[in-house]
């Protein structure tokens, strides 16, 4: 496995293992450590575990064994919330009648900064505004989330992960369900975030295609870490084929409408 | 129409009821779009059994409502939590359960009377002042915890598991949201009754939803139709001798309707 060091990390896994409910693991033994300014691209077929791993990294489940760290810190003892900041799979929880205009939506993003009380000050509103001028969205800000397209929203929900100020984003499977071009332009600005803003990020996907062109490193999950690597790497070795199998070209193929 | 003012316990009356008409949109739209309107109605069946219970014992039945409805709400939200039985089923279970209770309660003390008839249906007849004075201060608890909780509340409501991610408590959040609906539907009891309840928690919010504005205009907007239909539905129900708490859920449902209407 790949050398840690502890200084720039901002991930650490160490022998992560999770199984629901006494089953099966459905992750086994994983370690391996993001550092920043990375572009993970977390692949793997479906039901190999992307998901729960991106959970377990984010403190919303516990794993079975093993040990997370998140800047340093033991997940359990991490405070600093603010510097995660976390697209969520569009698709699986978004209600188009909610009634929130695309500047609360963003400014939820500000929310945990803030006790009890606090009113949101104006640097709160200057930094929505950033948010929003970063992923070009300004000129929506007084419309209704549920009114614009899935690539807009997709970008409002970057807006609100930006407005936090984070140093790492995680993202599941963000494009699923929004149109060819509209994904270009999305992987295009999580391309400019990284390069300009040295942001850390994790992009969950089960387009290998997307992962390959856009990630500087890939982790394979099915199960086990099936490799840790750059994607020329993964596309030399062959560990495509180890993950997928034969099924690999059919897979390749069905792209919409999947999720995990 | 200033007639209307010299009678006491319409002074009563509208005290309480637009109290009741400011807090109940503010829990609502929590409820509504996190579907879980049905609380609503199943906090109501058990403050119910709470006022058998108080009718029973010869205590204030608004306060045993109270007591009942809250000891519910965290006993539903933690098997909602166990995921060992299904939201809905718990709320069902709860629902008829203390249904049952209300009845054999009920039966205990001497069958139904007309005392039990206005806590069904509502009549601001029995609002007393020191009912008054505790729908006051716990509407003004209630008002004050949704203020401070305001940010958190909108978050979870959106985006739980975002809002989990960003380092809000969720679980105590919504622990706190379950106990100040059991505490608003057992309120609300003297005005609508416990079979109206949900209709002004739920109506109302529904009604502002249609307008697809801001979070805070909706809510905004909610407050205004429920505290119309509370005072329009308190001055027709005198002249016109109706039932209060049917008048105020009637003219709720009129504003839907004619709202749906306009947006076609």
């Amino acid at each position: 496995m790949q050398e840690i060091d502890h200084t720039h990390n901002i991930i650490e896994l160490q022998h992560i293992s999770f199984s629901y409910d006494n089953h099966d693991n459905v992750l086994e033994d994983i370690s391996f450590a993001l550092h920043k300014g990375d572009y993970l691209g977390i692949i793997g077929p479906n039901g190999g575990g992307k998901t729960t791993l991106l959970k377990i990294m984010l403190g919303l489940l516990k794993p079975t064994s093993g040990t997370i760290k998140l800047f340093g810190h033991d997940i359990d003892k991490f405070k600093d919330w603010s510097k995660i900041g976390y697209v969520p799979q569009k698709v699986a929880y978004f209600d188009n009648n909610f009634p929130a205009t695309v500047e609360e939506v963003v400014a939820m993003g500000r929310f945990a900064k803030r006790g009890l009380f606090h009113l949101p000050t104006r640097g709160d509103q200057k930094k929505v505004h950033d948010a929003l001028e970063q992923v070009d969205m300004v000129q929506y800000r007084q419309k209704q989330v549920g009114d614009l397209s899935g690539g807009q929203q997709q970008r409002v929900f970057i807006a609100r992960a930006l407005a936090t100020e984070p140093e790492v984003i995680f993202l599941d499977e963000p494009t699923v369900g929004v149109d060819v071009k509209t994904q270009e332009q999305f992987y295009e600005l999580l391309k400019k975030l990284n390069k300009t803003l040295d942001l850390t990020l994790v992009l969950v996907s089960h387009e290998l295609d997307v992962v390959a062109k856009e990630a500087t490193e890939v982790a394979c999950i099915n199960c086990k870490l099936v490799c840790y690597c750059t994607p020329k790497e993964l596309l030399k070795n062959g560990g495509l084929e180890q993950i997928y199998g034969k099924d690999l070209k059919y897979i390749l193929h069905q792209h919409q409408g999947e999720g995990e | 129409m200033l007639e209307l003012f010299h009678y006491s316990f319409i002074i009563r009356g509208f005290e309480a009821g637009i109290i009741v008409a400011l807090i109940a949109p503010l829990i609502g739209i929590f409820l509504v779009l996190r579907r879980y309107s049905l609380i609503a109605d199943t906090l109501s069946h058990v403050s119910l059994a709470g006022v058998a219970l108080g009718l029973l014992l010869k205590i204030n039945p608004l306060i045993t409502a109270i007591g009942a409805a809250v000891l519910s709400s965290v006993a539903i939200e933690r098997m909602r939590l166990s995921k060992k039985i299904y939201g809905e089923s718990a709320l069902a279970i709860f629902l008829s359960g203390s249904l049952a209770l209300a009845i054999v309660l009920i039966s205990l003390s001497h069958g139904f009377n007309v005392d039990l008839f206005n806590y069904l249906f509502g009549s601001i007849l029995t609002v007393k002042q020191s009912d008054v004075y505790l729908i006051a201060t716990l509407g003004l608890l209630i008002f004050i915890t949704i203020m401070a909780l305001y940010k958190e509340l909108v978050y979870i409501t959106f985006d739980e598991e975002s809002a989990q991610v960003s380092g809000i408590p969720t679980r105590r959040i919504n622990i706190i949201l379950i106990v100040l609906a059991a505490l608003t539907v057992s309120l609300a009891i003297p005005i609508v009754g416990v079979l109206l309840i949900a209709a002004l928690i739920v109506i109302p919010v529904v009604t502002a939803l249609q307008l697809r504005r801001s979070f805070k205009q909706t809510i905004i907007i909610a407050e205004i139709i429920s505290v119309f239909s509370v005072i329009a539905g308190i001055i027709t129900s005198f002249y016109l001798n109706l039932a209060t708490g049917g008048t105020i859920v009637l003219i709720t449902l009129l504003i839907f309707v004619l709202v749906l209407l306009l947006k076609k």
